[in-house]
């Protein structure tokens, strides 16, 4: 009933929940916040997700190797952010529109390379738990941050190196001021088509890591369409967390923990109906958008492609 | 309106286009003796579930009828939007197969409609009873309830902490049927384990399904169970955990053999070959058939790694036997 | 690149990109539209062969499966129904530059308000067609445009982004007819609500193979002339009416709409409002002409995202919306054949990406030249 869900085990069982289930959202969500900083909007992440998804699998599946596999699904998400750069700022197509049909082709593709090299469905082992010494021990706090996959790990590491990376370095200065005013940032000698080619195909890379954070570390399994809408969602969070890092880890956690309580409303029979509480997730993420929009402004030139004035 | 002529252009020359490739591809007409069939499922025919049990059924069918010579299938899989299905199943009566199966409670509607346009065409429907009262469409239910009964049964024996976990999709259908078997299980079995379900809303999201079993370790589930495609995710959390697992659908053993205990597995062929009997002697629809232990339609396959213990096995088999002759009745809420 | 220069160094010749000043000839845009199809097609088939199967098995297939004949043509403009409408509603919000990417919700709303006259029951099982199919799309129309009304209201009074709003409304409004169909109007427990009576459905023409014996089978119905219609309407109200102006003026210059004294904030929850209707029209005309009866969100799987690429392979134009929607239908249905069935999604996605990136030849011209300028 309900004061069981303030009970330790149900709230630790949330927390650990919650920072597993943003993982994937963390790696997607900080890739599209380094392009849309630079101005691009990528809505292919769901398809290089699917893409890396199954790339990490099969190639983990059949050479026993993780890392091989890791590296193949950033390989997979970089060679869909260099196609979506070329289309997005040589040809300067919509960005929206060339981004479902990015999704759209990951879809297809993986599912159809699911189909032709998996004869059924197949499970490996993943990325181990790591258990930090000491701190795992802890009661409680050490199931929650202390033992969980490497992914995991470096997901949550992204975070503050990705903030260093965009506020505190020239390249960072370089990406917002592409994402700004790409006029000025031209005249004074940044390529705006050099800064949008790398975050681009950082965001690629990205997506790739997070389909694979789910195929070969939280899942250890590939099925057909598996992210399941993660990749909208992470765009989502983008916007959510106000194009900052900090704002997105805030949003991803939100949302997961948000999925988590839902699932334990379940689990301890408290009389709601289960497709209300699947709900509850995506109303709060708009209540959230309104109540904090009013304070933070989209790149100005996002979704705009750069054409120089002659 | 230039813009809508050059558009009308490229549809007439992509059709020509595409036609031209076509012709060559065109297969030689099949003789008259062959029997053919064509399904239409809602998933991957490898998704180890309900798409996958039919595959597997047409594959042992076609074995047994001698090859493709003799039986050829051909299959439209991922057909989760309902009229895409229905425009298969039309094109499939139009192309002449003798028997079109419309696998998934969501295609009724649509193969009321077209069955009539095509009285010399046999379909089957499933997972229902219903066969609109016409002549050609034959329906096909699995009885989940009694598999997901004996699943129950095995697992209030087996759990320790007397809590159990289900993980299902959307409470509809063989997911409803097979859960709810299987809580009538564990209660007649034993009344003080709990079972906690939890429907996650989504026949595809293998993130949320494995976070579900995660849940359910932690408020203190040692045995889970679950039904759909996206429960694949949750047997690898029941691995990690030790917990064990019941499958249904298809034989999930191969996923993690160490706590898979037991799975009920689908075999259509039963039916099938009942089908295809009546089709051939004439009768083109109007029976439904169950797939149930008592008909071999479901069989329970145990894991021969798992050390089952002798008195749980033969408990099962009991209960197999109470089912079959009809002394256990299951009551469904 | 964004210089217009992708010169190899030391060659005398090079590749010039100039802007395009004047109109090109009427066949050239066809022309680059059928290139960018033929080598998606290619590309497509390069894909296909990696993953180890047939191209031009695949190919066939296609072509087969979505001009083979009349039935089969029947079903591709039955495919394409909704998506005309979805296109129409992404057209007009797309017009001035809102992106409504949650069509799919507000068609998925206005399957379950059509429904709802049907079921709640408001108006009894035996009333007749003509009082029935007004009241259920007007029903559709008004659920629709209160989803789309939503994310308008929000961007126009608090600036929140309509991309993000429109998606999250359309995974509610999955959950909410899921829930209606679960709890409320199930039929024995199944994910779908019983049947609708004939009342409620929209005529297809096999009803009329009576007298016309060719009909027989097709499964075109009254849903198509709602698109029509509504296409010709939506194409006034753009190109013919002062608010249409407001709209493509708002679309291409806000900053002067603004000085014109244009009411932008009005605009865009109406804009989001009519978009929610033609899409929740939409939703009523396949509940009532495909499906005749409420199922579980699997109803629209998709027809958001297929109108959002017809809306923009059209320009934006209503009329032709209704030729590319048939084009997409055609390659849409053809997947049911193809296997596996990955093939058709991964072929589109292919087809929408060359067709956008194309568009980069209308506005450029490309020259080659000899010698060296700079």
């Amino acid at each position: 009933m309900i004061q069981d869900l303030f009970s330790v085990t149900v709230l630790i069982g949330i927390l650990a929940s919650g920072i597993r289930l943003a993982t994937p959202y963390l790696y997607a969500a900080i890739g599209e916040t380094f392009s849309q900083r630079s101005g691009v909007l990528n809505l292919g992440v769901e398809g290089q997700m699917l893409l890396g998804a199954f790339a990490a699998f099969y190639v983990s599946l059949r050479t026993g190797n993780l890392w091989l596999g890791l590296l193949t699904a950033m390989l997979v998400g970089a060679v869909m952010g260099l196609a979506m750069a070329y289309v997005t700022v040589n040809l300067q197509a919509q960005q929206g529109i060339s981004g479902i049909g990015f999704y759209l082709f990951g879809l297809g593709m993986s599912d159809l390379l699911f189909q032709k090299l998996m004869p059924t469905v197949e499970t490996i082992r993943g990325f181990p738990r790591i258990y930090i010494p000491g701190l795992s021990d802890i009661p409680g706090i050490g199931e929650i941050f202390f033992s969980q996959n490497i992914l995991v790990y470096s997901a949550y590491l992204l975070v503050p190196v990705a903030w260093f990376v965009l506020n505190k370095t020239t390249l960072g200065l370089k990406i917002r001021a592409v994402g700004e005013n790409p006029d000025a940032a031209d005249s004074l000698g940044v390529s705006v088509a050099r800064v949008r080619y790398f975050t681009i195909i950082l965001g690629g890379t990205l997506s790739g890591i997070a389909g694979a954070s789910l195929s070969i570390a939280l899942l250890n399994v590939f099925q057909q369409n598996m992210t399941s809408g993660a990749g909208f969602i992470a765009v989502a969070l983008v916007y959510f967390g106000a194009w900052r890092p900090i704002g997105v880890l805030g949003g991803a956690l939100l949302f997961s923990m948000v999925n988590a309580l839902q699932l334990w409303v379940q689990v301890l029979n408290i009389p709601i109906e289960p497709e209300i509480a699947v709900m509850m997730p995506y109303v709060l993420t708009i209540l959230v958008l309104v109540a904090t929009v009013s304070r933070v402004r989209a790149p100005s030139a996002l979704t705009k492609p750069f054409e120089r004035e002659n | 309106m230039k813009k809508s002529v050059w558009f009308l252009c490229i549809l007439i020359v992509l059709s020509m286009v595409l036609s031209a490739c076509g012709a060559q591809a065109t297969e030689a007409p099949a003789p008259a003796e062959k029997f053919r069939v064509a399904v239409v499922m809602p998933s991957a025919i490898n998704d180890l579930a309900f798409s996958q049990s039919m595959y597997d059924a047409l594959v042992r069918v076609q074995t047994e009828m001698g090859g493709p010579d003799a039986f050829e299938f051909v299959y439209s899989d991922g057909m989760f939007v309902v009229d895409d299905a229905a425009a298969a199943i039309r094109d499939y009566a139009t192309q002449g197969y003798n028997l079109v199966i419309a696998h998934g409670s969501q295609y009724g509607s649509s193969l009321q409609e077209i069955a009539p346009d095509f009285p010399n065409t046999s379909f089957a429907w499933g997972t229902t009873v219903d066969t609109f009262g016409q002549p050609n469409i034959f329906a096909y239910e699995a009885a989940s309830q009694e598999g997901g009964y004996i699943n129950g049964v095995l697992a209030a024996t087996l759990s320790q902490s007397k809590v159990i976990g289900v993980v299902g999709p959307i409470e509809t259908g063989d997911a409803k049927l097979y859960v709810d078997g299987f809580k009538a299980g564990v209660a007649a079995t034993d009344p003080s384990v709990q079972v906690n379900v939890n429907y996650i809303g989504s026949f595809s999201d293998v993130a949320l399904a494995s976070e579900a079993a995660t849940t359910h370790i932690s408020a203190g589930a040692d045995v889970l169970t679950g039904t759909a495609q996206m429960v694949v995710g949750a047997i690898g959390k029941a691995e990690e955990a030790d917990a064990l697992w019941f499958g249904t659908q298809s034989n999930q053993t191969s996923l993690a053999p160490s706590i898979v205990v037991a799975s009920q597995v689908y075999h259509w062929e039963v039916i099938l070959n009942e089908m295809i009997g009546l089709i051939k002697s004439g009768t083109l629809g109007g029976r439904s058939f169950t797939a149930n232990l008592a008909n071999g339609g479901e069989v329970m396959e145990y894991n021969p790694d798992y050390a089952l213990p002798a008195d749980a096995k033969s408990l099962a088999d009991k209960t197999v036997q109470g089912i079959i002759d009809g002394t256990i009745k299951i009551s469904l809420p | 690149m964004a210089e217009s220069t992708l010169a190899k160094k030391r060659t005398s010749w090079r590749i010039k990109l100039e802007p395009r000043l004047d109109e090109p000839p009427a066949w050239y845009p066809a022309m680059v539209s059928l290139g960018a199809v033929v080598v998606a097609l290619i590309l497509g088939g390069v894909m296909i062969s990696v993953a180890g199967g047939d191209p031009f098995l695949s190919y066939a297939h296609i072509a087969r499966a979505s001009f083979g004949d009349i039935g089969v043509l029947s079903d591709t403009i039955v495919k394409a129904t909704p998506i005309i409408l979805t296109a129409l509603a992404c057209s007009v919000a797309f017009r001035m530059k809102l992106w409504n990417i949650g069509a799919e919700g507000q068609f998925i709303m206005g399957a379950w308000g059509a429904s709802a006259i049907v079921l709640a029951p408001v108006l009894p099982a035996e009333t007749s067609r003509w009082l029935f199919i007004p009241v259920m799309a007007l029903a559709g129309i008004a659920a629709g445009a209160a989803w789309g009304f939503v994310p308008g209201y929000l961007k126009a009074k608090f600036n929140v982004n309509e991309i993000i709003s429109s998606l999250m409304l359309n995974y509610i409004a999955i959950s909410w007819v899921n829930y209606w169909v679960f709890a409320v109007w199930t039929e024995g427990g199944f994910q779908m609500s019983p049947k609708f009576p004939v009342g409620a459905s929209l005529p297809r023409l096999s009803e009329y193979a009576d007298s016309f014996p060719v009909l027989r089978g097709l499964t075109t119905h009254g849903g198509l002339l709602f698109g029509i219609a509504a296409a010709i309407i939506l194409w006034f109200i753009v190109y013919r009416s002062r608010w249409g102006y407001e709209i493509r003026l708002i679309g291409d210059n806000p900053r002067a709409a603004n000085y014109a004294g244009i009411n932008i904030a009005r605009n865009t929850i109406l804009v989001m409002a009519l978009s929610g209707a033609l899409a929740g029209l939409g939703g009523m005309s396949e509940v009532a002409g495909v499906v005749r009866r409420l199922q579980t969100a699997p109803i629209a799987a998709g027809y958001g995202f297929t109108g959002i690429i017809v809306a923009w392979l059209a320009k934006l134009n209503p009329l032709v919306i209704i030729l590319v929607s048939i084009l997409f239908g055609a390659l849409i249905l053809a997947g049911r054949e193809i296997q596996p069935s990955g093939i058709p999604k991964m072929i589109q996605g292919t087809i929408l990406v060359c067709l956008i990136a194309s568009d980069f030849f209308l506005r450029y011209r490309v020259r080659i030249v000899k010698g060296v300028e700079e």
